[in-house]
């Protein structure tokens, strides 16, 4: 464990030290500061015409702002993900460094671990950043607090699993930008796998369907945290990251 | 205290370590000899079990690599021919990062980092950059981050390779300095290197070991002992251990090597005990036994021409690649 946490200070060190770590925190700031003001203004505007047409309807902000904009964050950090895991292995590869790890006394699954809970880090530091334009909405209202920690909660977990699956990406290459794109590309497909179940109910749809990120996430943003997405989330975070570790395995045979 | 035995390593074309064996005693330094590409860089790999072999044993303190890796890796410090460093990250951070990689205990790892900063020249930049270093401190930071642990064995592939004169003599200095209680091997093409800081020499060329021997034996052989190369042409049916065995018993002879035997040709290597002339000796042996005497050279043996030899074959094979 000692060794883990030894990696996952190292990279969380490293992003904070290199430009990406600003680059991400200042996007998220701004993308999703600049959809909750959206949201919010169009939660605002509909209060006061109900307000003036006299038909006082009950109005929540939860469900008419904080949801689409975590919707929305959903969407960007999408985009952040692999700008994230590219590093992870792919500058080690090419740095050399990986002949340093992998020939301390640590073992591969302690590297793939570490790796992947500082990439964690710097993702939950990314969440935290949003968190901060949400928490100025309990400063003028009174959103409910249990669905909102129930998004985050799926947000951590989809990220955590696309993480996973970024950090298995970044093993197979030296090049960053290769990381970044290939894992861009499984993350996307990850996401839009759904959009099959539209058109087709046949049981192979449904089993694609089913391994859509995007599906699994949309409970936890209604505030439902379901056991079945918890389970699908851990057991495709350990799926990446069990893939890691053999690839890293398979690096030592290759190179 | 390391052993190899019968190693290989094959890639997906070639064939980089073909069945090399060799042991290396405690407190020795161990000079690596050949030319660039000659598997000097992937036996270290192998040893340091960075990568595993295609085939045959290789043990560090007598722990195998393949089959506990956690504990060889623990009692080795390798410093990789590109010095493994993170650019973006300051020469003190970066060795207490090895240093709780290596597992040293947190309370040592202040104190140790110091000292192999001081022992290795690198204090005076503790807070810079490595990113901002010259060749020569990154050189030496990866010789920094190999001995930090105090590893009993350590692996040096090429320490000097980018170094300025004054830097290398500083740091064959510190090899030195190292010997007694640690195990060296390092791996270099530059000869004078290994006279300078090694007790022992294997020299590979094309993945194999040509030649194992002690400096000191490598030096007498070049200046006193004459060395000859003879080559006879039997007739079929004489055996080559016959002909060995006739230059054995001669007198003044110290060591016979069969260098290569085809076609009723047979070559050997024929050392002499030192200030004995062997030479007419064993003309006249040869002729007598009713042999052919096709070739009688004196052999200036040294280093340098082992090197040359491998280097000059090397080419030719080079050469012959690119005409076709």
């Amino acid at each position: 464990m000692r060794n883990t946490l030894t990696i996952c200070g190292k990279e969380v060190k490293s992003y904070f030290n290199s430009p990406i770590a600003y680059l991400l925190l200042t996007m998220v700031a701004v993308l999703f500061g600049y959809f909750l003001f959206i949201y919010t203004q169009f939660f605002v505007v509909n209060g006061m015409r109900s307000q003036m047409q006299g038909q006082s309807q009950p109005m929540n902000v939860n469900e008419m702002a904080i949801v689409p904009a975590l919707n929305t964050a959903a969407v960007i950090i999408l985009f952040l993900i692999p700008m994230i895991s590219m590093r992870l292995f792919a500058e080690e590869n090419r740095q050399g460094t990986m002949e340093l790890l992998l020939t301390s006394p640590v073992r591969d699954w302690e590297i793939v671990l570490g790796k992947w809970m500082g990439s964690m880090v710097m993702y939950s530091a990314l969440l935290a950043v949003s968190m901060l334009g949400v928490a100025l909405l309990f400063n003028y209202g009174t959103p409910d607090w249990r669905p909102l920690a129930a998004a985050y909660l799926g947000m951590l977990l989809q990220g955590g699993c696309l993480l996973a699956i970024g950090t298995f990406i970044s093993t197979t290459t030296k090049n960053q930008i290769v990381a970044a794109g290939a894992t861009f590309a499984v993350c996307l497909l990850l996401w839009v796998l759904d959009s099959v179940s539209q058109f087709q109910q046949a049981a192979w749809a449904k089993g694609i369907a089913y391994l859509s990120v995007l599906s699994h996430l949309e409970p936890f943003l209604r505030g439902v945290i379901d056991s079945k997405d918890v389970i699908f989330y851990l057991t495709m975070i350990f799926l990446g990251l069990f893939l890691t570790t053999r690839s890293l395995e398979s690096l030592r045979w290759r190179s | 205290m390391i052993k190899v035995e019968g190693l290989s390593k094959r890639y997906a074309r070639n064939l980089a370590v073909d069945n090399i064996s060799f042991e290396v005693g405690k407190g020795e330094i161990v000079g690596f000899l050949g030319p660039n590409g000659a598997g000097k860089t992937t036996t270290m790999r192998i040893l340091t079990c960075f990568m595993p072999p295609s085939s045959g044993k290789a043990s560090v303190a007598g722990f195998d690599t393949l089959e506990q890796p956690m504990e060889v890796k623990r009692r080795i410090g390798y410093l990789p021919e590109t010095p493994p460093l993170y650019p973006d990250m300051a020469v003190r951070e970066y060795l207490e990062f090895v240093g709780k990689l290596k597992g040293l205990p947190a309370k040592d790892i202040s104190r140790r980092v110091d000292e192999v900063m001081d022992r290795c020249a690198v204090a005076d930049m503790r807070s810079r950059l490595i990113g901002k270093l010259s060749k020569g401190y990154r050189q030496r930071v990866g010789l920094a981050q190999a001995i930090l642990h105090n590893p009993e064995v350590l692996i040096l592939d090429e320490p000097t390779s980018g170094l300025d004169p004054k830097q290398i003599s500083e740091t064959r200095e510190l090899i030195s300095s190292l010997a007694g209680d640690h195990t060296i091997i390092l791996s270099t093409h530059i000869l004078s290197e290994i006279e300078h800081s090694c007790d022992k020499v294997i020299i590979i060329s094309r993945g194999k070991v040509v030649a194992t021997d002690t400096v000191k034996n490598l030096n007498s052989r070049m200046k006193g002992a004459e060395s000859v190369v003879v080559e006879v042409g039997a007739p079929v049916g004489v055996e080559t251990g016959q002909i060995k065995q006739l230059f054995e018993q001669m007198a003044g002879v110290s060591r016979v090597v069969l260098r290569d035997s085809a076609e009723g040709r047979h070559s050997f290597e024929i050392e002499g005990l030192r200030d004995a002339s062997v030479r007419g000796e064993v003309a006249r042996a040869v002729v007598h036994a009713g042999w052919d005497l096709t070739e009688l050279r004196p052999q200036g043996f040294s280093l340098e021409d082992i090197f040359l030899e491998l280097t000059a074959s090397e080419k030719k094979s080079a050469g012959g690649v690119t005409v076709q």
